[in-house]
């Protein structure tokens, strides 16, 4: 087997991983103070992913250390070229993680008003910034010879990029309310269903404003990674799907569909990109690739077997937590958050 | 203020943060696994409350723990993304292991011990708790079995310019590895007793809940004893290697500027001229140095001179010496702040013995004090290790300076050095806060809109 090829797939199943997951989270965390009016509302919401975040937000960690093992070059220069905005994604995921803890660890109001707003803040810049580093990583960025960015920050804040952030922020955010309208009070879920539907729309017109963009900037004219088929397609008939799903209250496979929307479009990205890791729009041989920024085979060989170990461990706990905590939230419950 | 200074100075800062964090929660995690089998034993409202409590406590620290972790995750790419690259093929491998296995591990039994309560059986909550501090030990493992092979790098091959890794195992058995991680595990797990000890001592100092603390205290006392004890005794051998492996670091850290003599004297404390290389109002012991390093009362440590001109035959041309004062100083205190722990330890442990603990009202307020002697300790051992190892990013193989990111500007180096400072600075004083708020509140503090949690029920199969 093609070891470096594995690898990217892992990633890639790492972030699909992470974006499903946390893609709820971060909905939820911007609902929260929309749709709770009381502060036992809040809670109840919060305490819809209470259980779950922390180890959802592990996706993403563990993608970050997996791109360091496998693809060295990658990491270095991601995360050095991406400076000021993983800085800015990595102080926002630390502040969400901290409103989760504290808000409700004091009674005032204010407290923990001051905390939701926050919570809302901290979780929509990942949700923006993901759609916007995709558009980046689909449209190429400047990096030289030595495989080091070169462009600033305002490089990547371009038209494309910013369509993409909303695009994913909004489908985020749906994603989250078709979450809520599965685990939350059912007074909660009720109004998680007017959210979608009042945001569904906008979503469908960025989610495809954003699909439409990506002919005329992506660099998939010059060559396409490989040819996704049917994928993108079929990641935006979900899209469509979701309203006429949640009108007849399937509200499980309304959640479904805006999942298989966020795995689908991630496989198309990372399909499109393959077996390129960074486009230079520099110059076309200086994109990383899966061939230039690898780690040795040994090195490749090794985290192979850890992770086809570990991983199905992981994934079956991680499974059966979700269903200790499968029940619907209640009004009753005691709320920890 | 260079580039290098100012991205080692952001990575110091954020680092170093983490560590005050990391090690309190990886000790409280097992002082709360053993309290926690204590009350599966005998459930009673009393130690449901007590364990509830340090939960409250712990769970404070440790989401600050968790979330500056981010960080550290990326942080190698955006400050450091040369060094990214001549390692991150040995590097990358034991961080990606990390958080494969001790962070899914931590963050999700953390949950179910949070809000498995009413979901799960007793004796599985039971596990989650004792599973989440395997896992923060675990994640240290691997932490620094990456960390080890900065200071003493096997297993790899020079090969296109980077480190190539040949050998997995080797990075396992680095013997750097095996006295820096239980030197480090272990003193973490008497930074949680003495946590554990201390917020009980303020508690059985007032007279109040008196039963559950003394319970409590002794635990993590006896925890706390036992765990200084083998600090030393493990710190003494990672200064035995460290002669062997690093000896620049140790004669830095001794601010031995020339070769000793044959029995070495051990230097207590002076003050240190790192210019002029004369160290004034010396304060010495015979024989201890000699005896430290080679449990012999003669043998000679290399001194920085010697050590320079090694270092030059065999690096090429530079200047090898790491900052003398810092090293020096770092290392004095560890070992004060070592000694200070078990001699606490021990005492309360006669008091203890003595039956007159409860009377010792001045000496329980000291324990709640020496909490943080061990969160000093912990960071002084932290800068001994890092920055005794400059110039080196890896030892012999890669120079600090040549490990940063080339393409950063300054200024965004800036702005997250104050923006992430600023940040766990306002969040360590909210984290302060809430703790002094919950000590305050005590074990019966409920949080009044809640309905008190059922005790344990256990799952009935028929009403389901």
């Amino acid at each position: 087997m093609h070891l470096p090829s594995v690898w990217f797939g892992l990633i890639a199943v790492l972030f699909i991983g992470y974006l499903f997951l946390e893609g709820f989270d971060y909905g939820v965390g911007i609902l929260v103070p929309f749709l709770g009016r009381t502060d036992q509302e809040r809670r109840a919401l919060v305490g819809t992913i209470g259980p779950v975040w922390d180890a959802n937000e592990v996706w993403l960690i563990t993608a970050g250390g997996a791109i360091f093992a496998a693809f060295p070059n990658w990491y270095a220069t991601l995360f050095s070229g991406f400076y000021l905005v993983l800085a800015l994604l990595l102080a926002a995921l630390i502040i969400r993680g901290v409103a989760l803890e504290y808000r409700s660890k004091d009674d005032r109001p204010e407290w923990r008003a001051r905390w939701d707003v926050l919570l809302v803040i901290g979780s929509a810049i990942p949700a923006f910034v993901w759609g916007a580093a995709m558009g980046n990583m689909l449209h190429g960025v400047p990096i030289n010879a030595q495989m080091n960015y070169v462009g600033g920050f305002f490089t990547l804040l371009n038209p494309y990029a910013i369509v993409g952030g909303i695009a994913s922020l909004l489908l985020f955010t749906l994603h989250g309310a078709l979450f809520l309208s599965m685990k939350a009070p059912p007074e909660l879920a009720k109004r998680a269903d007017q959210a979608a539907f009042k945001i569904g729309g906008l979503t469908t017109v960025f989610y495809f404003g954003f699909v439409v963009l990506s002919y005329y900037f992506a660099n998939l004219r010059v060559r396409l990674g490989v040819d996704p088929g049917p994928i993108p397609v079929l990641a935006g008939f979900c899209m469509i799907a979701i309203r006429f799903v949640l009108q007849r209250g399937l509200r499980g496979w309304a959640f479904a569909l805006t999942g298989s929307t966020i795995v689908l479009s991630t496989i198309s990205v990372f399909l499109a990109l393959y077996p390129r890791l960074m486009i230079s729009t520099l110059n076309p041989r200086w994109s990383l690739t899966i061939y230039n920024a690898s780690s040795n085979g040994y090195s490749l060989k090794v985290m192979t077997i850890v992770a086809l170990t570990v991983l199905p461990i992981v994934l079956a706990y991680q499974v059966w937590t979700y269903w200790i905590f499968r029940k619907r939230v209640s009004m009753d419950d005691t709320f920890h958050y | 203020m260079t580039d290098v200074g100012l991205a080692r100075l952001q990575f110091g800062v954020t680092t170093i943060y983490h560590f005050l964090i990391v090690p309190l929660t990886i000790g409280t995690a097992l002082q709360l696994a053993i309290l926690e089998t204590i009350y599966w034993k005998n459930p009673t409202p009393k130690m449901r409350a007590l364990l509830d409590f340090f939960g409250r406590l712990f769970l404070l620290n440790f989401a600050l723990g968790v979330v500056t972790g981010i960080l550290q995750e990326f942080q190698f790419g955006m400050n450091w993304s040369s060094y990214s690259r001549f390692v991150g093929d040995v590097f990358g491998a034991p961080l990606a292991v990390e958080a494969l296995a001790a962070f899914f591990l931590e963050s999700t039994f953390i949950a179910i011990w949070i809000f498995g309560w009413d979901w799960v059986s007793p004796r599985l909550h039971l596990w989650s708790i004792w599973l989440v501090a395997f896992g923060t030990s675990l994640s240290a493992f691997w932490i620094l079995t990456a960390n080890s092979f900065m200071q003493e790098p096997v297993g790899f091959m020079l090969r296109h310019g980077r480190a190539e890794m040949v050998n997995f195992f080797a990075l396992l058995g680095n013997p750097q590895l095996w006295v820096e991680f239980p030197h480090t595990e272990i003193a973490a797990l008497a930074t949680g007793g003495f946590f554990v000890a201390g917020i009980s001592a303020v508690f059985l100092r007032k007279g109040e809940h008196v039963e559950e603390f003394h319970l409590s205290f002794r635990v993590a006392i006896l925890t706390a004893a036992v765990a200084s004890i083998v600090v030393i005794i493990i710190g003494h051998e990672q200064a035995q290697h460290l002669i062997v492996a690093q000896p620049m670091k140790m004669a830095a850290s001794e601010a031995l500027y020339h070769t000793s003599s044959l029995h070495a004297p051990w230097t207590l404390i002076a003050w240190i001229g790192p210019v002029r290389q004369v160290n004034r109002f010396v304060i010495a012991i015979p024989y201890m140095l000699s005896i430290l390093a080679y449990n012999s009362l003669s043998g000679r440590v290399l001194g920085i001179d010697a050590l320079q001109r090694l270092y030059v035959h065999r690096y090429g041309p530079g200047w090898y010496v790491p900052p003398i004062v810092v090293t020096f100083w770092a290392f004095r205190l560890m070992i004060l702040i070592g000694f200070l722990m078990a001699g606490l330890a021990l005492w309360a442990l006669w008091l203890e013995h003595k039956g007159v603990l409860l009377k010792a009202k001045t000496f329980l307020k000291v324990m709640t004090w020496a909490i943080g002697l061990p969160l000093l300790g912990n960071i002084m051992g932290w800068v001994m290790t890092e920055v005794g190892r400059q110039p080196w990013v890896v030892f012999s193989l890669m120079k600090t300076a040549d490990g940063v990111s080339p393409t950063v500007p300054m200024a965004d180096i800036w702005i997250t050095l104050l923006g992430f400072g600023g940040l766990y600075g306002v969040l360590g004083y909210i984290d302060a806060r809430l703790l002094i708020k919950y000590v305050r509140l005590g074990p019966e503090a409920n949080e009044p809109e809640s309905p008190h949690p059922p005790l344990f029920q256990v799952p009935n199969p028929t009403d389901s």
